[in-house]
C-alpha cells in the first residue's frame, strides 16, 4: 500500500493534508487516493453553511465546530473562498474565524479556492469531502463562498444545508423565494444581536407559510455566532433534520440523487476530455471558425465533435 | 502566472506575537494572490504552535512571517521548531516587517530564504516565491 494512505488510515493529519492537495489538483494520482479511501467514507454527517457575504458562515461553522467537539465529537471543516476569474489567485481568509479551534487536535480545517468552479464550491469538493469523511471525522462542515441567490450546489454534497441570513440587510425576501432557500435544510438568523432580528424571523415564516402543503418546513432559528448563542440549539436541529431523513426512509435517497449527480458529473467530464482528446485542436478551431461563420450550425458541429471521440 | 489546472502555490501569511496591526500582511497576501497563489490568511496574533499546525492543515509550499513587533528572534526560532515538529520541513519560508540588518544571517541559519524589509516592491515578493518555491 502507497504509504501516505498507510499514514492516512492510521491518522496522520498530515498525511491527510498532502492527500488533499493531490485530490484538490485532480492529478490521475489524486483519483487514485480516493478510489482507495472512498470504501472508508460514508460514516460521517456533512453539513454545508451558506449564505451571502459577511453573513457569520465562518464564525457559525467554527462555533458549530465547538459545540460538537464539547459533544465529543471530531470535525473536519473544508471552507471555500473565491478565486479571482482574472489571476487564478485567491486570498483564503475563513480560518480567521476559526482561530480557538486551530490547536485542537480532534478539528482540521483546510481551506479551498474555488477554482473556476460555478455554484459556490470548488471543483474537487465532493472528493476532499470524501477524503475527509474516510479520515475517519464525525462531521464535515462545508462553507461555501459567500452565495447569492442560485449557489445551489451545497444542497448535493452536504446532508444537512444551513442558509445562513441577516437582519437589517435590505435583503429582499421576495427575491429568496425563487432561489437559494429551497434548498435550506434550516434557516438561520446569525447577528441575532442586531435589530430586526425577529422581523426577519417572521418574514422567512410568512415565506415558508406559501409553500406548497405537505412540503418540508425548514426550522428557523436565531443565533449570535459570535457569543455561541443559539449554537446548541442549531446542533440540535441539524440531528433532527438527519433523524427525520432516516425516519422517513429519504436518507437512502438523497444518498442515491447526490451519488447520481456526482457520477454523472464526472462521466461528463470524462467525455468532454475524450472529446478535446480525439479532435486536434486546429480542427475544433476550423469547426467553430465555421459556426462563427455561420456556415455551420453548432449542433452539428458538436455531433461532429462526439462522432469523432465515438470512433 | 501559472496556467488554469496547473497546481496552485500554495502560501500561508501568518503574524506571529502581538503586533496589533496586519497591514503589511495583507498588501503582501494580496500581491501574492494577485500573482497566482492561493494564500491562506490566518489574521494577527499567532502563536508559533498556530502558526505551524496552519502550515500542516493547509499543506502550503510555502510560509511568510511578518512582524513588527521586534520579537522575531524570539518568535521564529519556536516557529521554525514547531513545523519541524511537526513534520513540515519543506517549506520556503520567508519573513518580512522590521528586522535589524544585524538579524539576517542568524534568520538565514534559521532557514529563511529572504527577508523582506519595509519599502520592499511587492512584485519581488511574488518573484520570490515563483522562484524559490519546491514544487
Ligand atoms: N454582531 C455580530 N457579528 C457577527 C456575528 N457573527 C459573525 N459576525 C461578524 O461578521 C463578520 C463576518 O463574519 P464571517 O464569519 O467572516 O462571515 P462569512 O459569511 O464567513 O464571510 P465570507 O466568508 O467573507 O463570506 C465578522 O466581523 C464577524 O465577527 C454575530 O452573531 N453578531
Ligand atoms: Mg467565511
Amino acid at each position: 500500500m502507497d504509504q501516505l494512505v498507510e499514514k492516512f488510515l492510521s491518522g496522520d493529519r498530515r498525511a491527510l493534508a498532502r492527500i488533499i492537495s493531490r485530490v484538490e489538483n485532480q492529478t490521475p494520482e489524486g483519483r487514485a487516493y480516493v478510489r482507495d479511501l472512498f470504501p472508508h467514507s460514508g460514516r460521517a454527517h456533512t453539513i454545508g453553511v451558506t449564505g451571502g457575504a459577511g453573513s457569520g458562515k465562518s464564525t457559525l461553522t467554527g462555533a458549530l465546530a465547538a459545540e460538537y467537539r464539547r459533544r465529543g465529537h471530531t470535525v473536519g471543516i473544508v471552507a471555500v473562498d473565491p478565486s479571482s476569474p482574472f489571476t487564478q489567485g485567491a486570498i483564503l481568509g475563513d480560518r480567521i474565524r476559526m482561530q480557538d479551534l486551530t490547536l485542537d487536535p480532534g478539528v482540521y480545517v483546510r481551506s479551498m479556492a474555488s477554482r473556476g468552479a460555478l455554484g459556490g464550491l470548488a471543483p474537487s469538493i465532493d472528493d476532499v469531502v470524501s477524503i475527509m469523511d474516510a479520515f475517519g471525522f464525525d462531521y464535515v462542515l462545508i462553507e461555501t463562498v459567500g452565495a447569492g441567490q442560485d449557489e445551489v450546489e451545497i444542497a448535493g454534497t452536504a446532508l444537512t444545508t444551513i442558509l445562513v441570513n441577516n437582519p437589517g440587510t435590505g435583503d429582499d425576501i421576495q427575491a429568496m423565494k425563487a432561489g437559494i432557500i429551497e434548498i435550506a435544510d434550516i434557516l438561520v438568523v446569525n447577528k441575532a444581536d442586531h435589530p430586526g432580528a425577529d422581523v426577519l424571523v417572521s418574514q422567512l415564516q410568512a415565506l415558508l407559510s406559501l409553500a406548497p402543503a405537505g412540503s418540508r418546513r425548514p426550522p428557523i432559528l436565531k443565533t449570535t455566532a459570535i457569543r455561541g448563542e443559539g449554537i446548541a440549539e442549531l446542533a440540535d436541529a441539524v440531528a433532527g433534520h438527519r433523524a427525520g431523513l432516516e425516519h422517513s426512509g429519504e436518507l437512502e435517497q438523497q444518498r442515491a440523487a447526490d451519488a447520481r449527480h456526482q457520477v454523472l458529473a464526472i462521466a461528463r467530464a470524462i467525455l468532454l476530455e475524450r472529446i478535446r482528446r480525439a479532435t486536434p485542436e486546429e480542427e475544433l478551431d476550423g469547426l467553430v471558425r465555421r459556426v462563427a461563420a455561420r456556415e455551420l450550425d453548432p449542433h452539428t458541429a458538436a455531433e461532429e465533435l462526439a462522432a469523432a471521440a465515438g470512433q | 502566472m501559472t496556467a488554469p489546472g496547473a497546481p496552485k502555490i500554495r502560501v500561508l501569511i501568518a503574524k506571529p506575537g502581538l503586533d496589533g496591526h496586519d497591514r503589511g500582511a495583507k498588501v503582501v497576501a494580496r500581491a501574492l494572490r494577485d500573482g497566482g497563489c492561493e494564500v491562506i490568511y490566518t489574521g494577527i496574533r499567532q502563536t508559533p504552535e498556530m502558526v505551524a499546525e496552519a502550515a500542516l492543515q493547509e499543506d502550503v509550499d510555502v510560509v511568510g512571517l511578518s512582524i513588527l513587533s521586534g520579537a522575531h528572534l524570539e518568535l521564529f526560532p519556536r516557529v521554525v521548531e514547531e513545523l519541524k515538529k511537526r513534520g513540515v520541513d519543506d517549506v520556503l519560508l520567508f519573513c518580512g516587517g522590521i528586522i535589524p540588518e544585524e538579524d539576517t544571517k542568524q534568520l538565514e541559519d534559521l532557514g529563511f530564504a529572504a527577508i523582506f524589509r519595509p519599502g520592499t516592491n511587492t512584485q519581488d515578493i511574488v518573484k520570490f516565491v515563483y522562484d524559490h518555491v519546491k514544487k
